[in-house]
């Protein structure tokens, strides 16, 4: 044991500079700047460990992806494809609507060309992604279940791609986001760090953005009731009534209720297909009117070279008819095109400065492929989380004096190297928390009292079978060999034990079982550092001072 | 050397019929009250709403209840919990509202609830054209500064100065306010230094320090707690396994086995007394579960390294001797860690505060369970396994001998290896491994 004490001495060392090293300074070389003052220090400190929302503050939100509207979307567009192939095809048909998210029937007059029908359909549809199936009249379109799960799979990618650019350019700092729970629950993750009042945030990460430009349907001319509108439309397929709404889309009531229970004024006849949609934009962004009030501020949007020559063609062709824009299926405002325009347009409507802002920041981020909604929330006040830091660090600093009280008397001096493993374990394990960017979480500190507990219960195994060794009367030097030896077992059994489990829960858990984890299968590894090889190369030092030591304080 | 224990030599074993008969009255006793009483499950598990919110001066209950029964909330419906006051810091004049989980929006309860106190929380009425600064965010404040505009700097200063300036101010009130526990009570508090004395003086005229502030809002949709729940239980089972594999491959299955059993014991016990009680079970009650499932392991694994290693040196004495000495060789390491890892415990149930609640409760009796099952129920079932094996294998043995007797006996006609077999029933009872 007392061969090599010095090698042993300076891995110990150097380890331990190390972690200081990574906890203070980070991964990076230092600046003269760093230990200027205390509070320099603490702010290094600070940025290097990472803090859970729950003790930094922050809002933490689940959303949930209505995966099948976006499936439903598939398969009402191809029920319309549908309608003009077999147009095309001269086989007259009754109808074709989608009928779940993922089939849709289409019903033929007469069954005679059936097949033919259906092989058409498919081919148009694409064979690989649907089976037909022919039941009289009706062909009944499957989409098959890969497809489908593909398409559920894009449509979560999408949204993440979509919420990520709004929130990136809402400028918070370091927001999280990611998939969430079960493989099929199409869920989202997203983590605002220092976001404490997160109502403007949710309402435009989830606002809808299904901008189209459509033309309207003859001379401008609106309806007072959808009733009346309808019946100008005189079952035609290709117009649909809108409703004409100059409101701010955003206005809510009392409840927080959009409020739907005033009518729309007033109701228009648009055609079905749009000229420009919201994928042709380029740019969005808000202005001020002219007048400078309040609620007159509109978007001004920026059209891609492909949407603004089609734009372009369409306007110069249709002088001196009307134009409707249509925002989440209700007509803004419906200009009269005064000559060609090419790539820009603008939206009007009663907004205000936040509303238009929101309204072109999400326009200019995409459509998202399906609504969104919130299953969870979780906001904590940096008051809150500064408070449960506070008190989680007074109780464990309480718990690890009474603890060191405690080895000091019951063990005395040997109590000291406990003192000191217990304190390098902890610093280990800050450091490598720091080192693998973990962040550090409430259920992280119930880790990190695990920790201290299994630390101090392997110093207490030492030295109980040391004292054994020695009341049996083994000569002191022989007597820490052989209680190290016969703990060491025991030691490697309880910790490998818990690291086992530790890393199921790391591998299969979710959010709060992780963070556990994670923390506790660091500190375990370290504190079989400490409480061996460092523990063991104190005790070695104590005895190497005299040739024969007779007594040991233990 | 101070030793609290000096060769002990308790029968541990040989009252463990006690110690069973206990821990399966007090298992029915817990699994009875989970199945009649439930649990009284926290927003994280049950769904719902639950706010955090201080206030200036000491809340009134009553008067937060009606408030929230004039916006409609029935009675029974919420719950209102006057945290406590911690022993190393100030009152925080803190309450938890709790709303069950309702239909439509997730988060409709939490601004509900905000307007509801904000309207008839205070005994006057809130100036009309003010906003308040404990419920305003940076966004907010600033907003409003640069709508009055009354220093013009949209003006004076090129544009978007104008903007970054009020924001300055605007975080310069929300870190004063998070310094001050989150609320501030008096606009006049707010620091001013560095910033034009104009600024405070539109701020007072802008903003009053309304009585409250939510400083945490936790909405759960009930998808999601049914989905925590039978998550956190699906995994504390895997890991369960993977923890009697382990140990069956260090030592032989049924120390696994046993070891799992006490653990799952102490589980139940715990979960038990919560369900009694009907103290909250919050998402960190898991954390505390995982700490102590990893605890008792832990104690109950050192034990069993004992008898494992006594049993190699002692192969004469039987296993009930040597498994009561490997408990009593242990004893004073078993009380020393548990004590001190309780002393730990007890100071997160005294420093902890309200967030750690369920957590340092669960903890603190999961130790002491924890603690008694390694000794009191993880050793009986190894033990009686041991034995009842060991006895089968006997009594195979006796009936082949018996066989073989009986045809010799037929041979021989008549026998007399009664008194043989007795002492060997005998022995089997206190046989070794």
């Amino acid at each position: 044991m007392r061969k090599n004490l010095l090698q042993r001495a300076i891995a110990i060392l150097v380890v331990t500079l190390g972690c200081l090293y990574v906890t203070l300074i980070g991964w990076r070389a230092p600046v003269a700047a760093d230990f200027k003052s205390f509070g320099k220090i603490k702010e290094n400190v600070a940025t290097n460990i990472k803090l859970g929302l729950d003790l930094k503050g922050g809002s933490h939100l689940v959303l949930q992806v209505m995966v099948d509207e976006a499936l439903k979307k598939i398969a009402d567009d191809n029920a319309e494809r549908a309608k003009a192939v077999l147009a095309g095809a001269g086989i007259p048909m009754k109808e074709a609507k989608g009928l779940t998210p993922t089939t849709l029937v289409v019903t033929l007059t007469d069954a005679t060309r059936i097949k033919e029908a259906s092989d058409k359909l498919l081919a148009d549809f694409g064979k690989s992604e649907w089976t037909a199936k022919i039941n009289n009249a009706d062909i009944v379109f499957t989409m098959n279940e890969n497809v489908a799960r593909e398409y559920r799979k894009r449509a979560v990618d999408q949204a993440m791609n979509i919420i990520e650019n709004r929130i990136n350019a809402f400028g918070v700092a370091e927001p999280t986001i990611q998939t969430y729970g079960a493989e099929n629950s199409y869920q989202i993750l997203l983590q605002l760090p220092g976001v404490d009042d997160p109502e403007r945030v949710k309402r435009t990460l989830v606002l809808e953005s299904n901008l189209e430009l459509r033309p309207v349907d003859g001379p401008y001319r609106p309806y007072a009731t959808l009733d009346e509108a309808k019946a100008a439309a005189a079952g035609r397929a290709d117009v649909e009534p809108l409703p004409l709404d100059e409101r701010d889309e955003d206005a809510t009531d009392a409840n927080g209720k959009p409020p739907a229970a005033t009518p729309a004024t007033a109701y228009l006849l648009i055609t079905k297909a749009p000229v420009i949609v919201g994928r042709d934009l380029r740019d969005a962004f808000a202005a001020q009117g002219n007048a400078g009030t309040e609620g007159d501020y509109r978007i001004v949007f920026k059209l891609k070279d492909d949407g603004a020559k089609k734009f372009g063609d369409w306007t110069s062709k249709n002088i001196g008819k009307g134009l409707a824009i249509v925002l989440n299926g209700r007509v803004k405002s419906a200009p009269t095109i005064r000559g060609e325009i090419r790539d820009t347009g603008e939206i009007t409507g009663n907004f205000s400065k936040q509303s238009s802002e929101d309204l072109a920041l999400v326009l200019r981020s995409g459509a998202l492929p399906a609504r969104v909604v919130y299953l969870e929330e979780r906001t904590v006040g940096p008051s809150l989380g500064a408070d449960s830091i506070r008190q989680g660090v007074a109780a464990s600093v309480a718990g690890i004096i009474f603890i060191m009280i405690f080895m000091l008397f019951y063990y005395r001096i040997s109590g000291l190297n406990a003192i000191v493993s217990l304190v390098l374990n902890l610093v280990m394990l800050i450091a490598a928390l720091a080192m693998f960017s973990a962040t550090l979480t409430l259920p992280g500190i119930a880790g990190v009292i695990l920790t201290i507990g299994m630390a101090v219960d392997s110093n207490v195994l030492i030295f109980e079978r040391i004292r054994d060794e020695l009341r049996v009367g083994k000569a002191v030097v022989s007597a820490v060999e052989l209680g190290f030896d016969k703990a060491f077992i025991t030691i490697i059994d309880t910790h490998v034990t818990t690291i086992v489990s530790s890393i199921i829960l790391f591998i299969f858990g979710t959010g709060p079982i992780r963070g556990f984890a994670i923390t506790l299968i660091v500190g375990l590894l370290a504190n079989l550092f400490t409480a061996t090889f460092v523990s063991k190369t104190m005790f070695g030092y104590a005895l190497s001072r005299s040739e024969r030591p007779t007594s040991l304080s233990i | 050397m101070i030793e609290i224990f000096k060769n002990t030599n308790y029968d541990f074993l040989g009252k463990a019929k006690y110690f069973i008969i206990f821990s399966i009255v007090t298992s029915i006793l817990g699994i009875g009250s989970m199945v009649l009483r439930g649990f009284n499950l926290g927003v994280d598990f049950a769904g719902g709403t639950k706010l955090a919110v201080r206030f200036k001066t000491a809340p009134d209950e009553g008067r937060i209840r009606a408030a929230l029964q004039k916006a409609g909330y029935e009675r029974d419906k919420v719950s209102i919990q006057r945290t406590g006051k911690q022993l190393n810091q100030a009152d925080r004049n803190e309450v938890f509202i709790n709303t069950p989980i309702e239909q439509g929006e997730v988060d409709r309860d939490k601004k509900k609830i905000t307007e509801a106190l904000a309207k008839d929380y205070p005994a006057t009425p809130p100036p009309a054209d003010k906003l308040d600064v404990n419920l305003s965010g940076i966004d907010a404040i600033t907003g409003r500064l640069l709508d009055k505009d009354e220093l013009k700097l949209k003006v004076t200063l090129p544009p978007g100065d104008a903007e970054k300036e009020y924001r300055r101010f605007a975080e310069n009130v929300v870190r004063f306010r998070d310094s001050s526990g989150g609320i501030i009570a008096d606009l006049n508090a707010v620091p001013l230094n560095g910033f034009n004395n104009q600024i405070g003086e539109t701020f007072k005229k802008e903003f009053f320090a309304g009585e409250f502030n939510v400083v945490s809002a936790e909405v759960v949709g009930p998808q999601v707690g049914k989905d925590l729940r039978n998550r956190a239980i699906y995994v504390t089972l895997v890991a369960c396994v993977g923890m009697l594999i382990f140990i069956a491959f260090r030592f032989e299955w049924i120390y696994g086995f046993a070891a799992v059993v006490a653990t799952i014991h102490d589980v139940i016990v715990t979960l038990g007394l919560f369900s009694l009680f009907q103290w909250e079970i919050s998402l960190t009650f898991i954390a505390a579960m995982l700490t102590l499932i990893g605890y008792s392991m832990n104690d109950t694994i050192v034990i069993f390294d004992r008898i494992r290693e006594q049993l190699k040196v002692r192969r004469k004495d039987n296993l009930v001797k040597v498994t009561n000495d490997a408990i009593n060789q242990t004893l004073s390491r078993t009380i020393i860690a548990s004590g001190l890892t309780l002393l730990s415990v007890i100071a997160l149930v005294l420093f902890g505060g309200d967030v750690l609640k369920s957590f340092s409760l669960a903890l603190l009796i999961g130790i002491l369970i924890g603690t008694y099952s390694s000794i009191a129920i993880a050793s009986p079932i190894m033990i009686w396994w041991k034995n009842r094996t060991e006895r089968i294998l006997r009594e195979r043995e006796e009936a082949a001998k018996a066989a073989r007797a009986t045809s010799k006996a037929k041979k021989n006609s008549g026998s007399s290896d009664t008194k043989d077999t007795k002492s060997d029933k005998k022995d089997a009872k206190s046989v070794m491994a």
